[in-house]
């Protein structure tokens, strides 16, 4: 099979799964939400990385890798880190 | 060095525990183990990378590597709650910016490619491209930087409309010859242009929209780097991330009742202004001492936060006085419109670090059918959100916008500042009701002086 059918496949079940998994999130949690799929998007680390770190093409790529790495990884440790600072201040009711 | 297959299996246990993070931000009480799996996830997608055999250099990894985490945590601690939009606006603009530059070197290395791949980077520059200048106009606008207010100009219509075309020509010139290098920079300069003359003139009121369209292009952008780099990761998280961003997008501008092509296109700057209806009304003030004896005597509160309540830094003081009605016995609750602060949930997040429980923070469609019953309903920094005009006043520019029924309270307190319209410039009947009493003055402070009132009365 044509590997790029694969991947389409792949593109509409995941977007299925999204929207099943996301409509479930409360409100209460959508800023949360965001910052923490803000930080998966930066998976395009993955792709940074092998820029990066191919066999040298030109001044050019490796630039580019380099920042994309830093960039990437920014998105990735910021995304996480302000999404656990908020989800930890979420607290319920202490019984009294 | 580890086969190619086995680094996709690691692929796939990456992809689940992505999606075990989404599912399990839907309770508070899991969402932080959520995170937690998501970013194992993450982790053990990147420490797979690095031992595949396409990678051969690793200094500059570890600079971009250590850059990035350095910068990340220094950035995400140092944010204060309030900034949270800004700080989501930031790290979209930088996710999109690494697309493009995966994207770019990609391109570099290998021009021509086949059909799909070539459209697959087209669009990933594009929407990159407009991610990138979109999420920086957004993060200036919202951390003051830019003006607030949309910017407009003269002929910003048939410049946004040539930009456009630009980029749909050279577009189709580049499929026919991806190999000529100037039309790939020409769409990555006309991209990043169109971002930033996308934004400009959306005003502060609609940064939420505009924050979750901006997530969705980010989610968009890793999808079609996915394509360009044949990477099924980058495919299925680019379309969790694409489906969160559009779901966001949905629930904001139905919270504002207005389409999003109206959000991102219509100016809402253009309200026409209505004209008073000649009667001049009168609102009727009470001192902070009156209201503490109604307060004192009611059963349940409802408490209406806008934005204006993290403006006046009042989360604290209102949290206050939540607790001394609560130790008198009443029951208080907070109504949270979707719309209330500057991104999705954004006011959930404030008071949660002002120590609210979440179990007291009620959403508006929950609230909404116990109001009648509600002895008290507080106002504070929130405007539009409970405007009665909006059930009928189809000459209101907010006329059927969902609202938080405040004025079917017994009694209604509005804490303002003064009399100054809200981010639509709207008036608010509401403020004119037989029900309804105005304590003017700072949020913060007419907050403080209820609570000393109460306990200097006992």
């Amino acid at each position: 099979m044509d590997p790029l059918i694969y991947l389409l496949f792949i593109l509409a079940l995941s977007i299925f799964l999204g929207f099943a998994l996301i409509s479930k999130v409360p409100p209460l949690l959508h800023t949360p939400l965001m910052s923490e799929a803000n930080a998966i998007s930066g998976i395009t680390v993955v792709g940074a990385l092998i820029a990066a770190g191919s066999e040298i093409h030109s001044v050019l790529t490796i630039a580019l890798g380099t920042f994309a790495v830093a960039l990437a990884t920014f998105n990735v440790v910021g995304g996480y880190c302000v999404t656990e600072r908020m989800l930890k201040m979420f607290k319920k009711k202490e019984s009294k | 060095m580890i086969p190619d297959f086995f680094i996709n299996l690691v692929y796939i246990v990456s992809c689940m525990l992505f999606a075990f993070g989404l599912k399990m931000l839907g309770s508070p009480v899991s969402a932080r183990r959520g995170n937690l799996l998501s970013a194992l996830g993450m982790l053990l997608a990147v420490v797979a990378t690095l031992l595949s055999q396409k990678i051969i250099t690793f200094q500059w990894i570890l600079i971009g590597l250590i850059l990035g985490s350095v910068f990340g945590i220094l950035v995400a601690l140092k944010a204060a709650m309030t900034q949270m939009p800004e700080m989501v606006a930031l790290l979209h603009g930088c996710g999109g910016l690494a697309s493009v530059f995966v994207d770019w070197s990609a391109y570099h290395v290998k021009p021509v490619s086949d059909m799909v791949t070539t459209v697959a980077l087209y669009l990933s520059i594009l929407i990159g491209g407009i991610t990138f200048t979109g999420s920086i106009v957004a993060w200036g606008k919202l951390s003051e930087k830019l003006p607030g207010k949309s910017i407009l100009f003269a002929g910003q219509r048939i410049l946004n409309t040539l930009v456009f075309a630009g980029v749909v020509i050279v577009g189709g010139l580049f499929l026919h010859t991806p190999q000529t290098y100037s039309f790939f920079l020409i769409i990555l300069a006309l991209s990043l242009f169109l971002g930033i003359l996308l934004v400009i003139p959306i005003g502060g009121a609609d940064m939420p929209v505009v924050i979750s369209v901006l997530n969705s292009y980010s989610g968009l952008v890793a999808c079609t780097t996915g394509f360009v780099i044949h990477n099924n990761l980058l495919i299925v998280v680019g379309s969790l991330v694409g489906a969160n961003g559009i779901i966001l997008s949905r629930i904001m501008c139905k919270a504002m009742n207005r389409s999003l092509l109206n959000v991102l296109f219509g100016g809402f700057g253009a309200v026409v202004k209505k004209k008073t209806d000649g009667t001049k009304k009168e609102v009727k003030p009470i001192s902070v001492a009156d209201a503490q004896l109604i307060l004192e005597s009611a059963k349940s509160v409802v408490i209406i936060p806008g934005y204006g309540l993290a403006v006046a830094q009042a989360q604290h003081a209102v949290r206050e006085l939540s607790k001394i009605l609560e130790e008198n016995g009443c029951d208080v609750k907070f109504a949270i419109h979707p719309v209330a602060g500057r991104m999705p949930g954004h006011m959930n997040v404030l008071l949660a670090e002002a120590n609210i429980p979440y179990d007291q923070l009620v959403e508006m469609d929950a609230i909404n059918p116990l109001m009648e019953t509600v002895d008290v309903a507080i106002v504070i920094g929130a405007n539009d959100v409970v405007n009665p005009a909006s059930r009928y006043d189809k000459s209101s520019p907010i006329y059927g916008m969902p609202i938080i029924n405040a004025d079917k309270a017994r009694t209604v307190f509005v804490l303002k500042r003064s009399m100054a319209t809200g981010f639509a410039g709207i008036e608010n009947e509401l403020f004119y009701y037989d029900n309804t009493r105005m304590l003017f003055g700072d949020a913060k402070q007419t907050l403080q002086a209820l609570v000393a009132e109460f306990k200097s009365g006992h």
